[in-house]
């Protein structure tokens, strides 16, 4: 089995029409689906949040059948994730996009059972905290995208689980927690 | 009166007897011969021989045919009927005859009394008989002949040898009464004479009335063409008319259209619209089925798909000069659908146009074109339309063809990259979207696998990655490269 790092690459990675945007719909849709599927896979195990077009990204080419995705075809790959809900364009020129490997009603109910996990459930935390603090080590949480989890977070203030609130530092905001 | 015809002397086997210098030219089996007056009793179903001097007509069953074997000489017959009634389209194919009989009702043989002298055929009369051809003989053919041995009058070499007198077949012997002799008597070489000229002048008038006809019909149709290119002129003039003297009145629509319709009659071209319209879809139908009768050999060394250019420049090849334009060809072509012609005109989703056998099945292409692309090299590289070009037997550009309409099928899929644009059986189909590592351990995608693992390019990678089999279950996950 072919891997990338440590991931785990399909059998069908190394089918050159797998990199060729197929014309023919029924085919197109197959592959797109087959595409998604393994972006999320990808996504999930190496923790990528964010996916750039321009930029380099490993799953896109394939260096021992020679084949990478044009940009046509990667975006026709990441405009189904999108209108599956599973990432979201963080630009109009469709440059950059957020893979959501969780959806954001995943990740709140994540950071509730981290919460609960740790006993925090009245406690004050900062959101870098989340990020990358002692606590969150080992999660899935830690080194999350700070779009995500603010996402996630105010999800979960409009649900009057918390309340966000501006720290003392500029750069950090804090919650607190009412589980 | 049971027979008037003079009796024929048949052998033993029922072979009639000929007279000298007499010989057989045609013969018509289950022939019936029905005079057309009441007082003779027609004879059924027979063997009609045509000789040079006679008819003979003898019956099929062997036990009757010594004694009512008959003849009747050509010499007294005075006219043979050869136009064809419209009943002749239903019936069995008849042959009518006029002949001679003296006023005893006996067969008027001039062979017979032709020492008599005396008496000349003022009681003779005419009887018309029928000859119904039941059986499968040559009808046509026996009328020719007919006329031929008629016309030829070979009895009447006899007669000038001076021994033909005697050779007449014998029932004639004791009839002398009523036979008039056939030399003095005017009347009977008048009419056969009298018969050739009647139809002479018949195929002079016949074929005079159809040139006839037919300049008419080109009259007809000229002066048909004269009334359109008038009428044309006509619209045009008023067209004309109009437009200069009404600008201000009529309104731009009403302009518009007068100015199409005038480009119309201007692009038909006014000058002979009918001729052209006319002459012209004949012209087309007749290319047609010419070109048709033309394309299935090149169409069956081609394996049953030509492209239209190639057909196109080898119908023009054989044709040498009166070239034809493409569009012209292209008409032809199209007119195949109202005709039931083995070709028909094919167009790819490409626009590519081709001729193809009616009987050319796809399915058998599709086949081909899947066996090649399930070859281990092909599994591994694709195919080319190059490939696909070798393997059909056909133009690449054919081939390629072929490939799309393969992929449109979801057979193929294509592989676009620097090294160029190459085909693939199509694998997508075999894959779960769920398991994405899971693969059957049958169907293409596993063929695929192992063809591609024993490839050259990937075996050094194949050597450092551990190959995985569970065994256990019914994946395999094996490692392809």
């Amino acid at each position: 089995m072919q891997k990338l790092g440590d991931f785990k690459l399909p059998h069908f990675f190394n089918y050159p029409p797998y990199f060729t945007l197929q014309p023919v719909k029924e085919t197109r849709e197959k592959q797109i689906q087959l595409w998604k599927e393994l972006i999320l896979d990808y996504c999930r195990t190496q923790k990528i949040f964010v996916i750039k077009l321009e930029e380099e990204f490993p799953l896109f080419s394939n260096s021992v059948i020679e084949r990478t995705l044009s940009h046509e075809a990667r975006e026709a790959f990441l405009s189904a994730l999108v209108a599956e809900g599973r990432s979201e364009w963080l630009d109009k020129g469709r440059r950059s996009c957020l893979i959501l490997w969780h959806r954001i009603q995943d990740w709140a109910d994540i950071i509730v059972n981290f919460v609960k996990d740790n006993g925090f459930e009245d406690s004050v935390m900062t959101v870098e905290e989340i990020r990358s603090g002692i606590e969150s080590r080992g999660t899935e949480l830690h080194g999350i995208d700070r779009t995500i989890l603010m996402r996630a977070l105010k999800l979960l203030e409009q649900k009057g689980k918390l309340a966000i609130f501006k720290g003392t530092s500029t750069d950090d905001e804090g919650i607190k927690f009412s589980v | 009166m049971s027979n008037f015809f003079s009796k024929a002397e048949v052998t033993s086997s029922g072979r009639p007897v000929f007279l000298r210098n007499e010989v057989e030219r045609h013969l018509l089996s289950g022939v019936d011969l029905e005079p057309e007056d009441y007082r003779f009793s027609p004879l059924k179903s027979g063997i009609l021989i045509l000789t040079t001097h006679r008819l003979l007509w003898l019956p099929s069953s062997s036990a009757t045919t010594l004694t009512s074997a008959s003849s009747i000489p050509l010499a007294s017959i005075s006219h043979i009927f050869s136009k064809k009634s419209l009943k002749s389209v239903f019936h069995s194919p008849r042959i009518r005859f006029q002949f001679l009989v003296s006023s005893d009702g006996r067969v008027f043989d001039p062979g017979s009394g032709s020492g008599s002298g005396s008496s000349t055929g003022s009681g003779s009369r005419s009887v018309v008989v029928t000859a119904v051809v039941r059986g499968k003989g040559d009808c046509d053919g026996f009328l020719v002949k007919f006329w031929d041995s008629w016309r030829a009058r070979a009895w009447e070499s006899n007669e000038t040898t001076g021994s033909g007198s005697g050779l007449a077949s014998g029932s004639g012997a004791g009839t002398g009464t009523g036979g008039g002799l056939y030399s003095t008597d005017g009347s009977v070489r008048m009419v056969g004479v009298a018969g050739i000229l009647r139809k002479e002048q018949e195929i002079w008038e016949s074929t005079d009335k159809s040139l006839q006809d037919a300049f008419q019909d080109l009259n007809a149709l000229m002066s048909k063409a004269k009334e359109m290119v008038m009428l044309a002129e006509k619209m045009r003039q008023k067209l004309l008319a109009g437009t200069s003297s009404q600008t201000s009145g009529t309104n731009d629509e009403e302009m518009g259209s007068k100015e199409e319709m005038q480009d119309w009659l201007l692009s038909v071209g006014i000058i002979s619209p009918v001729t052209k319209e006319s002459a012209g879809a004949l012209y087309h139908q007749q290319l047609s089925r010419q070109l048709a009768d033309f394309v299935r050999t090149p169409l069956e060394r081609a394996g049953g798909m030509i492209n239209l250019i190639d057909a196109y420049c080898l119908f023009n090849r054989a044709r040498g000069t009166e070239l034809i334009s493409p569009d012209d060809m292209l008409q032809a072509c199209s007119l195949w659908e109202k005709f039931d012609v083995p070709v028909m005109l094919r167009k790819f989703d490409s626009r590519v146009m081709v001729i193809q056998n009616k009987s050319h099945s796809d399915e058998e292409v599709f086949a081909r074109i899947k066996s090649l692309a399930t070859k281990p090299e092909a599994l591994r590289n694709g195919i080319s339309p190059t490939d696909a070009a070798m393997t059909l037997g056909i133009a690449p550009a054919m081939a390629k063809e072929h490939l799309l309409t393969a992929e449109n099928k979801g057979l193929l899929c294509r592989d676009i990259s620097p090294d160029g644009f190459r085909f693939y059986i199509n694998l997508f189909p075999e894959i779960d979207p769920f398991n994405i590592y899971f693969v059957k351990d049958y169907g293409i995608c596993i063929t695929w696998i192992k063809a591609v693992s024993t490839s050259g390019k990937n075996a050094l990678l194949n050597e450092l990655i551990p190959t995985f089999m569970d065994l256990g279950s019914h994946t395999i996950v094996k490692t392809a490269i």
